[in-house]
């Protein structure tokens, strides 16, 4: 059993399809307010690991602690209602192109039944009733895409789409945060405005957040960098007391195993060739 | 030899599951009553055309082939009687669910597909919503209510086909035509003639929404999921309306 701080824990969780592997027996556990960074080439199962996490996908073997509760064997039913305090962005943004932008940040607020009724009842933390259109306003706002509101998906740019995705993420105020490849085929400056958004999310409300990506500048930044509400500006994390660097852990997948797990200063002590092959990559 | 039929079994297994969580939703809320309509509208309305298009004419060739033999037995006055029979028992029915199959199955794999690929469906799933619920089941509903509607449009517009060239090319009269057309069918045909197509509907969208939501390997994954469910929805057809009317024969009709 995981301890009661436990927010997202793997025990021993394989997964596969036919011949291919896709997580094989996957150990890890979470706390809140940790960040996790997961490295991993193409197809080494860094995706399924998130869809496993919220029980898109059921494993093979092992079990799966989502907020201290085993959801393992859950009916879909009553995952509904999990999933309803988490926060995923999908690599292929996942928004649905029937729908506007409002329409889609709006869509986890209208549907999950937990936060239709939290929303009828009123405010969610004492905070006044807030309507549905207030948050969702305030979520496109988070990502600077308020004037986006009636627009549908396919009229915007791949970085915008990928902001409202963080926006429709972040509007329930979930308490974990999954991003799948959130700069993958964006350009460096707008893969940057990315980090920056996800590292405000983080930092304003201390969400527990894993990230999925093959760029090292992602997890360095993540690691490295904080968001300072003062200022409004992405900052250099403070000097020896590094509280960010420590609760920044990196995983490194290979074929659907977990061959790093440590931090960042490990993962560069590390003398693997394939880990290694994601610090030279990024060039940080 | 078990390695080959593990995937058709599979896959058969897949397509009940489905089936059966599709009908299990239509007495479960929340039911997604703007998803029925604009499904009807989209199958409904947007098929009336094509579908009144083609009844229009299978009517005109059923007239013009059966003319020529029945005037060789001097039997022409016959022709709306012939023309109602088919028309309503398997002609109707069966053309229009294979337009229906080719325009809305096709529409239905391609939508659902996409949606597949671009994590769509994992997103809804993510976000609260059953996909199955929010669009396999309205689409179900939609065409298994619309579909026998079109057919009757169909057999209509098929049977006014039939009177052009009764009148223009054999030379009857309104009412020859229309009394013999009338006086041929019995409850009897009216009932098989509307079954059949509430059992094609079922199997149009339960096809299409199958293959659309088992898709996987991007683009060119759309691309087969449609053309799979279009050439089996099509098939089905063909072998349903075969075995209804080999079962509605021996149960209903007095040889």
């Amino acid at each position: 059993m995981p301890d009661d701080s436990s927010i997202l824990r793997f025990e021993d969780v394989s997964l596969h399809f036919d011949a291919t592997v896709a997580l094989d027996h996957v150990s890890f556990d979470m706390h809140p307010g940790q960040t996790y960074v997961v490295f991993g080439a193409a197809g080494s199962g860094k995706t399924m690991l998130l869809k496993v996490a919220v029980g898109l996908v059921r494993p093979n073997s092992g079990r799966v602690w989502l907020f201290g509760e085993e959801i393992t064997h859950h009916r879909e039913q009553d995952l509904f209602d999990m999933r309803a305090r988490v926060g995923i962005l999908f690599q292929e943004g996942g928004l649905f192109d029937s729908l506007t932008v409002a329409e889609n940040v709006a869509y986890p607020l209208t549907n999950h039944r937990v936060l239709r009724e939290m929303i009828t009842k009123g405010g969610s933390n004492g905070s006044g009733p807030r309507t549905v259109e207030d948050r969702v306003r305030e979520s496109l706002r988070f990502v600077e895409l308020e004037q986006t509101l009636d627009k549908f998906p396919n009229e915007l740019s791949g970085g915008m789409r990928r902001r409202v995705g963080i926006a429709r993420a972040v509007v329930s105020e979930p308490a974990l945060l999954l991003y799948d490849s959130p700069t993958a085929g964006l350009d460096p400056i707008t893969a940057n405005t990315i980090i920056a958004l996800i590292l405000k999310e983080r930092d304003l409300r201390n969400t527990a957040t894993i990230m999925v990506t093959h760029r090292y500048q992602d997890g360095h930044l993540m690691a490295n960098f904080r968001y300072n509400p003062n200022s409004g500006q992405v900052e250099r994390a403070g000097g020896g007391g590094d509280v960010s660097q420590v609760s920044t852990k990196f995983l490194v997948m290979n074929e659907g195993r977990l061959v790093f797990e440590g931090s960042e200063s490990e993962l560069q002590a590390s003398q693997d060739s394939y880990v290694r092959k994601f610090l030279r990559v990024g060039g940080a | 030899m078990l390695n080959l039929l593990k995937p058709p079994i599979e896959a058969f297994q897949e397509f009940v599951l489905l089936s059966i969580r599709a009908f299990r939703n239509i007495f479960r809320s929340p039911h997604y009553a703007d998803d029925i309509f604009i499904q009807m509208d989209v199958i409904g309305v947007g098929s009336l055309f094509i579908v009144s298009l083609i009844g229009l004419f299978s009517g005109i060739v059923m007239a013009l082939q059966m003319a020529r033999a029945l005037t060789q037995y001097g039997a022409q006055g016959q022709v709306g009687q012939i023309v109602a029979i088919t028309l309503v028992r398997e002609l109707g029915p069966v053309l229009t669910a294979v337009l229906v199959a080719g325009r809305n199955a096709s529409g239905i794999a391609s939508e659902l597909g996409s949606m597949k690929v671009t994590e769509q469906i994992d997103a809804m799933r993510a976000l609260g919503t059953d996909p199955i619920q929010k669009l396999v089941t309205p689409r179900l509903i939609a065409l298994a209510t619309v579909l026998p509607l079109l057919t009757i449009i169909s057999d209509f517009i098929g049977l006014i086909g039939g009177y052009f060239i009764a009148s223009t090319m054999l030379g009857l009269t309104f009412s020859e035509y229309w009394t013999t057309a009338w006086q041929a069918l019995e409850y009897n045909d009216l009932f098989q003639g509307l079954l059949k197509p509430f059992v094609f509907a079922i199997v149009i969208a339960l096809v299409g929404c199958f293959y659309g939501m088992r898709t996987s390997g991007g683009t060119q994954g759309v691309g087969r999921a449609t053309t799979s469910a279009v050439v089996s929805s099509s098939v089905w057809i063909f072998v349903l309306t075969a075995f209804i009317t080999y079962v509605w024969n021996r149960a209903f009709v007095k040889q």
